[in-house]
């Protein structure tokens, strides 16, 4: 446990920064109340914003470990609000409607896992395809509009709470725990990290690796799919263009945040959801503290810097080549000890 | 020597190196002189290739001080060893698959012309070169399409080729066979002529006792001994690399005679079209099969189609009487087979992953991903083959890539061990694996036959296939050639079973 606890000090540091700077800039950043049974408050906000990309993110480290990448789940966020938008304006129920997104997202992640692991094509292609086709489908479905519903059930996914906590809050915790169970609770996890550090060897040693490999792709989708379902009932709509679009990039750095490798091998799927909460943190604290719009990037970009150097060690790597650079003169002076 | 008056080529002092954990090196001191070769001997997990490393500036030593030609050196990275005329093939390939091999060999000094790559030149520069050591293969293949041994031998011409003052070989030999180690030796005579100074880490004593001048062994990073080889009887040396005698293996005993057991698994007419040509094969339980020939000879190949890498195109293959599906090694291990692969770095260990989890890979992957061994039960499992095989290491939760190369294959081994098979494969198991634990190795092998399990050995070296062999199967230019029984077996008569073919020579083996 302290183990774990230590492997994840530089993203809680991280995060705990990021909350004080929020709290310097907007002093009322840690106050919570309650309206109509559910919490409100800057803090509430950055769980609840971040949850589409923390769900994303889930998604996003098992396919990462694998030593892949999964640029569509923006556009499968679009496919699965427009599905549901749709069926429930088709007459259908919330229920049908949801597990119908779920569906299509499931599907999505398994064409993904298909040209993949059985058509050998590279990660970075393959989920282009549906990056780049997934919005034309989804535009497809909602007809060219932005389709707004109004069944409370299915909004209720978006705005509703249980016991003062947000649903999307609710359904990324459990997306998280679900997750952890499939992968941590069973060998999937172990198996997912061999193929993504040397599937050859893997492979040898009798892992499926295509089967894992669909598996990461399917459940990537799903993941989507849920986020999907959140970001259109927050905004009682479906819009082809613009749900989840960039999403994938924030999903893939909230990935590197948690310190997984973009090179496949170990995941850490909680240090990925942390990944995600600070850089919704960050959008948030920016939005708050009043900077121009147009600063709001440049200081994401630098903070996100700085984050990654601390975590990669490259900085005291820097810092060995400058002084190296110094010292350049080969031979050393005489008896001169290395320390 | 002439040290008295000379001061010597390379020099280091109390050389200590530590990893969490490990005193990898302490207090260690080298000399090395011109034209010399100096043999660096020692246990799997000595610190043989940890010195290398610290005289390579792969690593940064804790203390000590280190002497080229009597100027002090400090090297902070690889370069600065090139620089300084000091050339190294480490015991894991580590040139780029994907390039081809004259990019490999001029890596990071390609001849250009304006400014651009020559690569015409560069493909004729590599072809003379290597021509030089009697290789004549397409340079501009990738080197990936080649054997290991192959890909070997182009790693030590481009450090040859690299180094103007030291050649340092870290068991270069490994995966050559006779005929490659002959070639290599006059590589290192040729260069050690020119003055050179030449340090060479092996596990094969017969090699040390051909080439060496002098003998330095290591023992738990602590020097042992640093003698003249002329003065260090074999048996001295033994027990100064193990610090006490080395069980002898009897060789007589083996009580020879194929198919002790029943039949276990045949295989009948199988082969593949442009990789193996068809054979026939009988396994019998507690039998142990050699299989013997030339490099690309279709070994490895043999190997891969039993274990179902490559799927057979034709032929079949019956299990206990029936047939059975071999089209991955999923369908192989569900049989019951196990296969431990020649090249450990790509094909054998997986890095990151602990010794624990390396040694329960195999065993997890055919219970399925739902059944997960229990966290208990796969430390006694790893905890036991550390013992058993005597791997060292910390502890079982240290990623595998950081033991020594050695102690990874002990590991790799203690994998299939695990799941118990019947039917194991081992491609060159005892490479890279010291005096001690190859004995240790060869006595297990026996154990796991008296047990009934059966086993196929590929081997480089024709004393070891001799010592356990049931049988042996010759090969040649891909194709199973003879097999030679009971009695028959002797290294003359391999030699013989595989030059008694035209087969060509087996540096103009081509691209897989
Ligand atoms: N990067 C590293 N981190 C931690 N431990 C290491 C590292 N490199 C080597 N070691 C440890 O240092 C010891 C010496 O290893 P080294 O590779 O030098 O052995 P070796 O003599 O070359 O053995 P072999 O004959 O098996 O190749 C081993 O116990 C090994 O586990
Ligand atoms: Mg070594």
């Amino acid at each position: 446990m302290t183990r774990h606890l230590k492997a994840a000090a530089p993203q809680l540091a991280a995060l705990f920064l990021v909350l004080l700077a929020n709290w310097i800039v907007f002093p009322e950043f840690f106050h919570i109340r309650v309206q109509d049974g559910r919490l409100y408050g800057s803090l509430v906000d950055v769980f609840n914003r971040g949850a589409p990309v923390a769900l994303l993110a889930i998604g996003m480290t098992l396919v990462i470990a694998t030593r892949g990448i999964d640029l569509s789940v923006g556009a499968v966020m679009a496919i699965a609000g427009a599905t549901a938008a749709t069926l429930v304006n088709d007459g259908h129920g919330a229920m049908t409607a949801i597990a119908a997104a779920l569906a299509v997202g499931l599907l999505c992640g398994l064409w993904n896992g298909i040209l993949v692991a059985l058509l050998d094509i590279q990660p970075i292609i393959a989920t282009l395809i549906l990056m780049v086709a997934g919005r034309g489908i989804a535009q497809l479905i909602t007809e060219g509009q932005i389709v707004t519903f109004v069944d409370p059930a299915l909004i209720f996914m978006g705005s509703g709470a249980i016991a003062g906590i947000p649903m999307p809050v609710i359904l990324a915790f459990l997306a998280l725990c679900v997750t952890l169970f499939l992968y941590r609770r069973t060998a999937l996890g172990l198996l997912t990290e061999a193929i993504g550090i040397n599937r050859r060897a893997s492979a040898y040693a009798g892992v499926n690796a295509r089967a894992v490999l669909l598996v990461a792709y399917a459940w990537c989708g799903l993941t989507a799919s849920l986020a999907g379902i959140i970001a259109a009932a927050d905004i009682k709509g479906a819009d082809a263009n613009n749900a989840g679009l960039w999403l994938e990039l924030d999903a893939i750095l909230a990935v590197v945040i948690g310190g997984t490798s973009l090179f496949g091998g170990r995941f850490r799927l909680v240090l990925s959801f942390v990944g995600a909460l600070i850089i919704q943190a960050m959008n948030t604290g920016i939005l708050l503290s009043g900077f121009k719009p147009e600063f709001n990037l440049i200081v994401k970009a630098f903070v996100i810097l700085v984050l990654l150097l601390m975590q990669s060690g490259a900085s005291g790597a820097l810092l060995d080549r400058l002084a190296l650079i110094r010292s350049r003169p080969r031979l050393a002076p005489e008896g001169k000890e290395v320390s | 020597m002439n040290s008295a008056r000379q001061p010597a080529l390379l020099d280091l002092r109390g050389i200590a190196k530590s990893f969490p954990g490990v005193h990898a090196l302490s207090d260690v001191d080298f000399t090395l002189h011109k034209g010399e070769v100096h043999a660096l001997l020692g246990e799997n997990g000595a610190g043989k290739s940890t010195l290398i490393k610290v005289l390579t500036g792969i690593h940064r030593r804790d203390a000590g001080t280190m002497h080229l030609e009597g100027q002090p050196i400090d090297l902070h990275d690889p370069a600065d060893a090139q620089r300084l005329g000091i050339g190294t093939v480490y015991q894991e390939v580590n040139l780029l698959p994907n390039l081809t091999v004259a990019e490999n060999i001029y890596l990071g000094r390609q001849p250009t012309r304006l400014g651009f790559v020559d690569r015409r030149r560069m493909a004729r520069d590599a072809r003379a070169l290597l021509a030089g050591y009697g290789l004549d293969i397409d340079v501009n293949a990738a080197l990936g399409d080649f054997s290991v041994a192959v890909q070997q031998l182009v790693a030590i011409a481009r450090a040859a080729d690299l180094s103007a003052r030291i050649l340092i070989l870290d068991e270069p030999t490994a995966s050559l066979d006779a005929q490659e180690v002959a070639t290599m030796f006059a590589m290192v005579r040729q260069l050690k002529a020119q003055g050179l100074g030449i340090v060479f880490v092996t596990h094969f004593l017969d090699q040390v006792y051909e080439i060496a001048n002098r003998i330095t062994v290591l023992r738990n990073g602590r020097l042992v001994g640093s003698h003249a080889t002329a003065d260090l009887p074999r048996l001295d040396l033994v027990r100064l690399m193990l610090g006490k005698e080395l069980a002898e293996i009897e060789s007589a005993d083996h009580a020879h005679g194929p198919g002790r057991g029943g039949l276990c698994a045949s295989f009948r007419d199988f082969g593949k079209r442009r990789y193996l040509a068809p054979f026939d094969l009988d396994i019998h339980e507690g039998e142990v099969i050699g299989i013997a020939g030339l490099l690309g000879s279709g070994r490895t190949e043999t190997a891969k189609l039993i274990f179902g890498i490559e799927r057979a195109d034709r032929g079949e293959v019956l299990v206990d009487g029936a047939s059975a599906r071999l089209a991955a090694p999923r369908d192989a291990i569900a049989l019951g087979f196990g296969f431990c692969p020649e090249d450990r770095k790509t094909e054998g260990i997986v890095g990151e992953l602990s010794v624990r989890e390396n040694i329960i890979l195999a065993l997890q992957a055919r219970r399925g991903w739902i059944k997960p061994i229990p966290a208990a039960e796969q430390k006694r499992i790893a905890e036991e083959f550390v013992r058993r095989l005597d791997i060292r290491t910390t502890d079982i939760e240290k990623p595998i890539e950081l033991l020594s190369g050695g102690n990874q294959q002990k590991a790799l081994l203690a994998r299939w061990l695990a799941t118990n098979p019947r039917i194991l494969i081992l491609d060159e198991p005892t490479r890279g694996i010291d005096v001690g634990a190859h004995a240790e190795i060869i006595r297990l092998i026996r154990e796991l036959c008296g047990r009934g399990m059966s086993l196929l050995v590929i081997s480089s070296e024709l004393d070891e296939i001799t010592v356990y062999s049931d049988r042996v199967v010759v090969l040649a230019d891909r194709r199973h050639v003879g097999e030679l029984r009971a009695a028959e077996i002797s290294p003359r008569s391999i030699m013989a079973a595989i030059a008694g073919t035209d087969a060509p020579v087996a540096q103009q083996e081509r691209p897989a």
